[in-house]
Formats: structure tokens, sequence, C-alpha cells
């Protein structure tokens, strides 16, 4: 097991619980394990005739026993399985917070689901591990410990012959638990198979159809189907195996206590009532005994559980902040480019490229997909870290700025706009919490989004998302772009934004948004070049690097890629409203 | 069936509806014997595994500790007729052997009959689920295509798989082992009547509190339960949902803030736990304290009973043996309602399913025009929801061995034609016409069997070449695989592949090149050697490399046949003896390349945009 420090440190807040929870554990089985000897004690009273009040006091005392012992069960599973949901409470909370400082070139190679699985699947067997696996694991050392010196009071060696098979009996649950496991995985394979050959079938459906295969693919089916049965077989045929054998194992003990126990007794050695005892003993060995192959699997798969939830706590947040710092900064928002290059996995993404984005100016940025375009503009907020030396804001290195500061001061879009499942004010106000009603709503207004809203149920408040109302694309876009400008930033960039409204209404909000910009920095990806006509520079990448730049009319004029980029969208318009 | 709602997966109705359980009993009965056997098993198996105390006893009375006078059990009674048979002495030693062999060969019998009826039921399970699965897979193989176009594929696979495992746990778990709690519970109470009746009452006096005490604890957990999956769907949500928007959360410094919500829900989820937690608790506990009672009372009134010499010792250890096997069948009992439940809304899922009839299907007497290759449509529209209307008052015909190129935006209803030909779907309004006839007086495999799809970006199979060349067709050969690829031009990569022929592709054919890919569907065209041919091109984007791959085999492949071609290239349009222009679901405009040129319209425009840079990059290479 991994970071076996970091592990224990979650059981540092606890100590005291669990100290009192192994404490009730000790007191309920101690307790509990009185009562076999009550029992033999009577049965032998009964033998000698004794009267019927003390067989009274003895019924009465089996009751006490219970009773007193059932408080402490209560308490002991209260305490320790509190004490698991507490700690799992504490990593997961600390898993998240981890998460919220991983930055964004994490996300871009972990799968979501992997993450999810992590946060979800192996966080429960480790609670697993925590809760039921160390309870049941001090329940079986204690009541072990103890039944096994209260049965050697009574016989030696009729404790070491009814206990020869237990050990047999937790190996055999081990060994069969084991083999159905392997087997499991066989099946498990196959079932990935299976699923994946009917999944592409699904998908594949006009094609199956197209071709007249139905009864094919239903023969081809039925052949998979066929085996994922018969690897199943192969596994009840073991797993059948499980729970009469372990009945018949622990029967086996009963039987030689039977056998060799019945012959003491005859031999005198020991009464009926020790007799009668030791397999009251021996019922209490039972449970705990088979439970501990159970134990042992839960304790494997919540160490690696661990290990796997480990990789990911272990990743640093490559990005934060890193001393010598430049307290209480302000961006202006004048960006400097210098000779900027950044690599992901490897592969050159942006070469050596160069620019300075004046306070206030208005600046465009074209290019195909995957010339750079994105990268570029999450280099700036530091979704994405660049190097050393190269990004500058105000003069000052981007390194330098607090991260809370730098992306304070930046209103971003991007590409694939994400809203949260709350209400359109609140999502508006993602990053202004402070923001007042009317604030909000005007930021609406210039994003365009006003009129759509006197449609929603309950306007402002209209409940967004998997429990509410589901938006457009156009209408995602101008509320993650009115989420951006609420938090009046020196600096606004539109990544591909308004992708999803038509070009009447993109010119519209542009127009507000530049009203409404004041001395703000604009930095907009686009793919329609109308909405450049105004930028007073343009820059359009290639590969990563830039291949021209100017305004629009010097663009146009050279006659070189953004021209003829131009020549294509104003067909394409034409033959749009034909 | 209506617009499902997200949630429709969650919702668990009742443990049992009549309707339901008598079709889930159809799926029963071809294994009915296997089910009575697992009846019959269970039943001897709960019996022998409850002989442990009797034996017990019987030993402690006969022999270990045999008090003159006193009432023996029936056990005894058996016991000592089996040993006069064999001429046992039952006196001492010589009786716990006896007994402990008894206990012994009621075990080993138990075992064997357990393990035969885990067996058998989970077999009955296994075939149960086959067919189950073939029905379901065989279903959506005959249902419409737009009853797949409404439901994701990740549903009709929870149907096949998860679904089908709820009733899996139904009928192997479920059915069968109540019986076997119901018979040992009922076995457990035969077995104190007959040992002693009044000590037997006296016993079952806690049977109530047990019943009553289980039900309270299962209900109020199952309500905890509820509590806890709507806060774990909860903090999945939010969990899924600020994974995938960290950038967000990070641009706009809401990192505090998302730990706080984060931690506020995980908390409540948290203190849903506790609750269960409380009553876990408890029942434990109170299973002990209730078990405990029971004993008392055994004690108590069993010890007065011996004392009065109407009880011998042996009985009364018996008694408490089996008192403390009360509560396993009872608890075992009402947690079967929630496998119940589960398979319930399962198989009502499952059958919903089932139950959507196919709406387009082959009528009665089906017409069977000669084969020629003629394709029309007239007047026709089409919409795939109601309002939008994607075709409109669409006329067209295609002569046998003609070329017609369907050409326009995105969108303009292009594929949607196709469609209407091979009866995906069916018009709204007017007729769709091929070799002269309704395509719905045609049966379904006929008319799509004079049909060949080539797309641009293949559906190709996990499966060998010869297999997506051939689809399952047994009645086209090896050596007609092996012809169809050369006439496609495939045979030769193919042929320098390591398995050649039985090459098994990757997921999608990954490992192959997009021409590689495409020669593939060529081939396929060619061994199934309709007289139509559908060509659907998804861009114009092809790489020049493809585009030479391709071009001989396509050539071939259109000749002598009626072609159907969903144009984005301009060597595919040029090729076409006609152009029909679609626009927003109209025939806009149809002619030759070089008339719609002349004419100046829309296809004159989409041409320079679209068709020109072809034009120029399409000229150094040939």
């Amino acid at each position: 097991m991994k970071d076996r420090r970091e592990f224990l440190a979650f059981f540092r807040p606890y100590r005291a619980r669990i100290a009192a929870g192994t404490l009730c554990i000790l007191l309920s089985t101690g307790v509990a394990l009185m009562a076999p000897s009550i029992v033999g004690r009577a049965i032998d009273g009964l033998k000698t005739s004794i009267s019927a009040a003390a067989v009274l006091r003895f019924a009465a005392a089996i009751l006490a026993i219970a009773l007193v012992s059932g408080v402490f069960l209560f308490l002991q599973r209260r305490l320790l399985i509190g004490v698991s949901r507490d700690m799992e409470f504490d990593i997961r909370n600390d898993f998240f917070a981890h998460l919220t400082r991983l930055p964004l070139g994490f996300y871009r190679e972990q799968r979501t689901g992997d993450l999810m699985s992590r946060a979800v699947n192996d966080l429960t067997a480790v609670r697993m591990m925590l809760g039921p696996g160390v309870m049941q694991s001090l329940n079986t050392v204690v009541t072990a410990t103890i039944a096994i010196v209260l049965m050697a009071r009574v016989d030696g060696r009729l404790t070491l012959l009814a206990l020869a098979t237990l050990p047999l009996t937790a190996g055999a649950t081990k060994i069969v638990g084991q083999r159905i496991h392997v087997l499991f995985e066989r099946v498990q394979e196959y079932f990935s198979e299976m699923s994946a050959r009917a999944q592409e079938n699904f998908a594949a459906a006009r094609v199956v159809r197209a071709f007249v295969r139905e009864e094919s693919e239903i023969e081809i089916f039925r052949e998979s189907n066929r085996e994922y049965m018969l690897r199943n077989r192969r596994i009840i045929k073991v797993s059948a195996l499980f729970y009469p054998l372990l009945q018949t194992l622990v029967g086996l003990s009963f039987v030689v206590v039977l056998w060799r126990g019945g012959r003491l007794v005859l031999d005198g050695r020991i009464t009926v009532g020790r007799f009668v005892e030791f397999n009251l003993y021996l019922a209490e060995m039972v449970w705990p005994m088979i439970a501990l192959g159970w134990v042992v699997n839960l304790l494997q798969r919540g160490a690696a559980s661990w290990n796997r939830m480990r990789e990911i706590r272990n990743r640093e947040p490559e990005i934060r902040d890193v001393p010598p710092l430049v307290e209480g900064f302000t961006p202006r928002g004048e960006i400097e480019l210098r000779d900027l290059s950044y690599a992901a996995g490897g592969a050159p993404i942006l070469r050596d490229v160069s620019a300075t984005i004046r306070a206030g100016s208005f600046v465009g940025i074209v290019g195909r997909t995957g010339s750079g375009k994105t990268t570029l503009v999450s280099l700036i907020p530091r979704l994405l870290d660049p190097p050393e030396g190269e990004l500058f804001l105000d003069g000052v290195e981007i390194h330098r700025i607090p991260l809370a500061d730098l992306r304070a001061g930046i209103g971003m879009v991007t590409q694939d706009t994400f809203l949260f499942s709350e209400t359109l004010a609140g999502n508006l106000a993602y990053g202004s919490p402070d923001a007042e009603a009317e604030a909000i709503e005007r930021a609406g207004e210039v994003a365009g989004l006003a009129p759509d809203v006197e449609e929603f149920p309950d306007r402002w408040q209209t409940q967004i998302g998997e429990r509410g109302i589901t938006l457009s694309g156009g209408q995602k876009q101008r509320a993650a772009i009115a989420r951006a400008i609420l938090r009046a930033p020196a600096i606004l960039i539109l990544d591909d934004s308004l992708s999803a409204v038509d070009s009447e209404t993109e010119a519209r909000i542009q127009s507000r948004l530049r009203d409404a910009a004041g001395r703000r920095t604009t930095i907009l990806i686009a793919h329609r070049l109308s909405s450049l006509r105004d930028a007073d520079e343009i820059l359009v990448l290639e590969e990563g690097r830039i291949r021209e730049r100017g305004s629009h009319a010097e663009l146009v004029a050279r006659g070189g890629a953004y021209a003829a980029m131009w020549d294509r969208q104003r067909l394409e318009e034409e033959v749009e409203s034909a | 069936m209506s617009a499902a709602s997200p949630h429709e997966e969650e919702v668990l109705g009742k443990a049992y509806d009549a309707r339901l359980a008598r079709r889930l009993f159809r799926y029963l009965s071809p294994y009915r014997g296997s089910l009575v056997a697992g009846i019959v098993l269970i039943l001897f198996g709960s019996l022998f595994q409850l002989m442990g105390p009797a034996l017990t006893a019987a030993a402690l009375d006969v022999s270990i500790a045999p008090r003159a006078g006193a009432k023996a059990s029936f056990v005894a009674d058996l016991a000592a007729f089996v040993a006069g048979r064999l001429h046992w002495s039952l006196a001492g030693k010589s009786g716990v052997a006896f007994f402990a062999a008894a206990f012994l060969a009621s075990l080993l019998l138990s075992f064997f009959l357990t393990y035969a009826q885990v067996w058998i039921v989970n077999l009955m399970g296994q075939r149960i689920m086959f067919d189950l699965r073939e029905e379901i897979f065989a279903h959506i193989q005959r249902t419409d295509v737009g009853y797949l176009d409404r439901h994701p594929v990740g549903r009709l696979m929870t149907r096949l798989t998860s679904d089908v495992d709820a009733l899996n746990e139904l009928f192997t778990s479920g059915i069968v082992s109540m019986v076997g709690d119901v018979f040992s519970l009922l076995g457990i109470v035969v077995a104190l009547f007959l040992l002693n009746p009044a000590l037997a009452l006296v016993t079952f006096l806690t049977l109530p509190l047990i019943v009553g005490f289980t039900a309270w604890f299962r209900k109020r957990s199952r309500e905890t339960y509820r509590d806890i999956r709507v806060r774990l769907a909860r903090l999945n949500a939010f969990l899924q949902e600020h994974i995938t928007g960290m950038a967000v959360v990070q641009l706009f410094n809401r990192e505090r803030r998302a730990r706080d919500d984060f931690a506020s829900i995980n908390d409540a989820h948290r203190a849903a736990y506790v609750r269960a937690i409380f009553y876990y608790s408890v029942f434990y506990p109170g299973v002990e304290i209730l078990s405990a009672l029971g004993l008392g009372l055994i004690v108590w009134y069993g010890g007065s009973e011996v004392i009065r010499g109407a009880l011998s010792i042996g009985v009364l250890v018996a008694f408490i043996q089996y008192a403390q096997r009360f509560f396993r069948p009872i608890s075992d009992l009402s947690d079967k309602y929630n496998i119940l439940q589960a398979a319930m809304a399962a198989s009502e899922r499952v059958f919903r399913l089932l139950d959507a009839a196919p709406e387009i299907v082959s009528p009665p007497a089906p017409a069977r025009p000669r084969k020629s290759g003629r394709l029309a449509m007239e007047g026709v529209f089409f919409s795939y929801a109601r309002g939008e209307e994607v075709l409109k008052n669409v006329s067209f015909a295609a002569e046998p061995g003609e070329k017609l190129a369907l050409v326009g935006h995105t969108g303009a209803g292009k594929t949607t034609i196709a469609s209407l030909f091979l009866r995906f779907y069916d018009a709204t309004r007017g007729r769709v016409r091929v070799d002269g006839e309704d395509v719905r007086r045609f049966d379904l495999d006929d008319l799509r069997g004079r049909f060949a799809v080539v797309l641009q970006d293949p559906f190709l199979f996990t499966a060998s070449i010869a297999e997506n060349i051939r689809l399952g067709n047994r009645s086209i050969t090896d050596s007609q695989i092996r012809r169809a690829a050369e006439e496609a031009r495939a045979a030769p990569f193919i042929e320098k592949l390591p398995a050649g022929y039985e090459t098994v592709l990757q997921e999608r054919g990954g490992g192959l090149s997009a021409g590689q890919k495409q020669l593939i569907s060529i081939a396929r065209a060619f061994a199934f050697d309709p007289e139509i041919l559908v060509l659907d091109e998804a861009t114009a984007n092809i790489d020049t490399e493809t585009e030479m791959e391709i071009r001989d085999g396509l050539a071939r492949l259109l000749t002598r046949r009626t072609a159907l071609v969903i144009a984005h290239r301009l060597s595919t349009i040029r090729q076409a003896s006609r152009i029909v222009v679609l626009h927003r679901g109209e025939v806009r405009e149809s002619g030759t390349h070089a008339e719609l040129l002349a004419l100046g319209g829309l296809y004159a425009k989409l041409y320079r945009l679209q068709y020109r840079d072809q034009e120029a990059l399409a000229q150094p290479a040939g």
C-alpha cells in the first residue's frame, strides 16, 4: 500500500472514537461469551434437580447478558462504522479539493469516467476496508481469543480437534473465492466482447438493414450469447459449491465435538453442561471465522483502491503560485507574447509567437482547427502554463502574478460553453457571487440573452440543466458571455463563442459588447470573419505560427490566406440566403 | 412510447405485479423441470441441514446422558429403529459414534443436495437469460430505424444487460430460495412441535416479535437507502459536472466555493448514512436480544419441565440450538423484497421494448417487380418530427443505369432521400418508387436486397475482412469474396496483410487507412452485386491519396448500375449523368454539370464555393 503515512493521517482525528469502539468490541464479546457457561451450569443443575426459582434466575441472567452485550454491540457499530463514514467524508473532500487544483492539461488527458470511478467506486472499496473491514477484523481477533481460552478451559484437546476444521473453512473460502474471481474475470472479459458486439450492431442499424443482414446478425449474436452462457456455467459449477461447502465444513466441527465430546462425557471427564457449553462457544466462533476470508478480501481490495486514488492525489498541481509574487496586482490589459512556444505531449502546438496586444485594443485570432488558437488564449489565464519569460501582462512576467488576481482580471468564454445545473442568475453570477440582480440582468442584456429569458418559466431564476430546462447552443454561449462580462474584466477572451447564433445577432451582440467595453482588451477567436472587421489587429495562425497579421482591410488587400477565407465565407452567405 | 425522462431508468415500482409475473412465467415454463427439481432438492437439503441439533439431542438422551423414565424424542426412536436393524448398540461410546456418523451422513447429503439445487437453478437462470437476450436482440434487429433514432444505444444496452441480470436474480435467488426459506422455517416449527409441543408453543412466543422487528428494520432501512440513493446521485452529479467544467471553476476563481459546496453535499450524504448506521446498529443487537429472550424462555420453561421429568435434557439442548436458527430465513425473506421490486421494474422496461411493434413491415402479399434499376420520387414530403419538413414535394426519376448526383448544403435532405428508398422511414406524403413499384408494396428484404450502400466512412465490424465483405451472407463463397475484392481493386492490399482475408479488423476498422476501409466497402457492394448503388460521401474532405486509391474501384462499381450519389466530391459529381440540386428540402435545379453552370443559379454558386478548390487540387494530380 502506497502512502501509509497519509493513510494513517486520516485516522488521527478519530483515534479516541476508534479506541472507544475497540473497547466496546471487547466488552460486548466478553459479556456475550458469558452466556454459554450459564446455559451449561443450568443444564448441569437440572441433572442434579435444582429449584424452579434457580432455573428462572439462570434464564434472567441469559437475558441480562444479552441486554448488556447488546448495548455495547450497538455502540461498537455506531462508533466504528460511523468513523468510517467520517473518514470517507474527509477523503472525498480531500480528493475533490485536489481536483480543483489540477490544471486543464490534466483534464485533457484524463477521462471523466475514470476520475469518477476513482472518486466513487474506489472510495467505496476504501470505505469498506475502513468500516466493516476493520471492525470485522477486530471482532474476529477478540471473539476467537476469548472463545478459544474459554473452550480450552472446558477441554484442551477437544478445542484443538474442534478448531482443526476452522482454518480449513477460512482457507476453502479463500481458495474457492479466488477461483470464482478468476472465472468471473473471464466472464467479464467475454461480457465486454458480447456487449461490444451488440453495441456495434445497434449503432450500425442502417448498414445491417441496408444489406438485409438481420438474420445473420442474430445468428452471430446467438454464438456470442451462447459462449457467454457457457462461461457463466463454468462459474456456476464452482460458485454453487461455495455455501454448501462452508456449511459442511462448519458442520464437521460439530460432528467432531459430538463424537469426541460425547466420549469425554461418558468417561466422566466433562459434564453434560460443559459439553453443551462447548457447543455454544463453537457456534459463536463460526461466523467470525467464515467472515475471515471475506475480511481479507475487503482489506486487499481496499488497499488496491487506495493506491488508485493516490495516483491522482499524488499528481502535483503544476499550476500554482510560486514566489516571488507581485502583491495586489490589478491588470490593465496589455499582453505581450515574446517568442511564445508551447508543446503538449512532445508535440509543438505554438512556435515562437510574438505579439503585443495593447490595453483596450480588439484583437482577432483566426486559423484552422488545430492551428493553436485555443491553446494560445488558454495560456493567458494560465489554464495551461506558458514557459517562463515568454508571456507578460502589463509588463509583468505572468508567473509573478498571483493566480487569483490574474484570473480575476480575465473574463474568458471557452469554446465548449459549460453551465452548471443551477439557476440562470446563479450561472451568470458564477464569477461574481456578490452581483446584484440588476447587474446580472444588464450583463444578460448585453450578451443578447434578455429576449430569450422572457420566455423562460421563472425568467432569471429558471433552473438550468438536468433538473431544469435545456438551453440551446446559442443560449448557452450567450449565457457564458454574460457570465464573463459580469466580472468587468480588464481582458475579455471569446473563443469562438458565438458560433451557434446567426450572424445578425452576432453583430448586434458584438456592437453592444464594444459599447460596454470601455477600456477593455478583447481577444476574439472567430470563424466568421465578418465579426473581425473592426479589429485593431488580426493574427492568422497556421500550425502554431503567425502566418499573417494586420487589420481586416489590410489582410483582404494582401490577397493571402485570410483573403481566400474571406472570399469563401461571402459566397457561403450568398448560398445560405439563396 | 412517450419521450423518456432522464430518470425513467431509476423508477422502482411495486414488488409484485400479476400481469408482469404471468408474462415472466412464460420464460420459465420451458424449464419447469429444473424449477421443480430445484424446489424438491431445496426441500430435502434443508431437511438434512436441520438434522444436526436433533441428532445431538438424541445422542445426549440415548447415549451420553440417558435418564430413566424421560420421554425420548422421535429422532431417538428413529435412531433406535435404524440401529436395531444394523445390530448396532446405542449405549455409551458406540452410540455416540453412531450419532456422529449419522450427523456426518446428513451433512454430506445436505451438501450434495444443496450443491445440486444451486447448480440446477443457476443453469436454468442462465438459459432463461440466453433466451431473453436473444429475443431482445432479435427484436431490435426488426425494429424501425426511427425507433432507434429515439432510443440511445446506451439504453438498449441496459435492456440487454442489466435488466436481464435483474430478472436472472429473480429466477435464481428469488423464487427458489424463497421456497427454501419458507421451508426452513416450517421445518423448524414442525421439528419443535414433534419434539415437544408445549415447549414449542413457548418458544414461538418470540416469533411475532422477530417478524415485527425484522419488518420494522427493513422498512426503515429501505427508507434510508432511498434517501442515500438520492443524495449519492446528487453527489455524483456534482462531481461529474465539476470534473467536466473544472476550467470554468478555475477561471472564475471558484475553487474554494466549489469545495465548500461539495463538502455540504458530501455532508448530506454522510448524514443519510449515519441514519442507516443507526438502524443497523439497532438491528444486530436486537437480533441477539430476541434470541436471548427465546433462549431464556426455553431455559426457564424447559428447565421446569425437565425438573418435572416431562422433558429430556437432549430435547432441551435441541430447542436451544433451533431457537437460534429462526432469524436467518425470516431476515432473508424480507430481503427478497428488493429483488422482486428490481425484477418487476426491469421486466416492465424489457417488455415495453419488446412490445414496441415495428411500423415498417413487409405487406402480406408483396409485389416482386422485375429488377431493372429504376428509381423515382413523386411529390414526396417527409418529416422526422412533426412540423419540421425535411423534404417538400420532391420529385425526380432515374432511368436504369443512370448516375444521379444529389447536391446541396448540409441538411438539404440528401441522406433522407436515400433512407426513403431503402424504406428506413415512410414518406408522409407522395410516392417512392423502385423498379416502378411503390416501396411499401415490397417485401423489405427484397427491396433492400436491390441496393448496395457505400459510405465514405464505411461501417466496419470487428470481424475478419472476409466477414466484412460477406456480412454474414453464407451464400457468398470465399472465391466470390476474392473476385469482389479484385474488382474493387482491394485485393492487392488485403493480400499483403499477414492474415490476408482472415485479418481481424479492430473496432471500426482502426489500423486501416480511410481509402482501405472504403475499398472493403466497395468490395462488399461487388459481392452483393445489386443493380442499384447508393453512394454516400460524408464530406468533400478526402485526401488525394485516398481519392487515388479508390477511384478505380469506384468507377468500376458505378458502371452498368443505377447510382444515387449523395455527392460532395467534384469527381463523382462530374461522372453523374444528372445532378439534382436540393435546397432546404426542395428540388431547386436539375440537369448536367455544364447545363447547371450555364444556368448560373444555386449550383453555380455551390460549385464556386465547394468544388473549385478541389478542381485546383485535382489538376496537378491528374
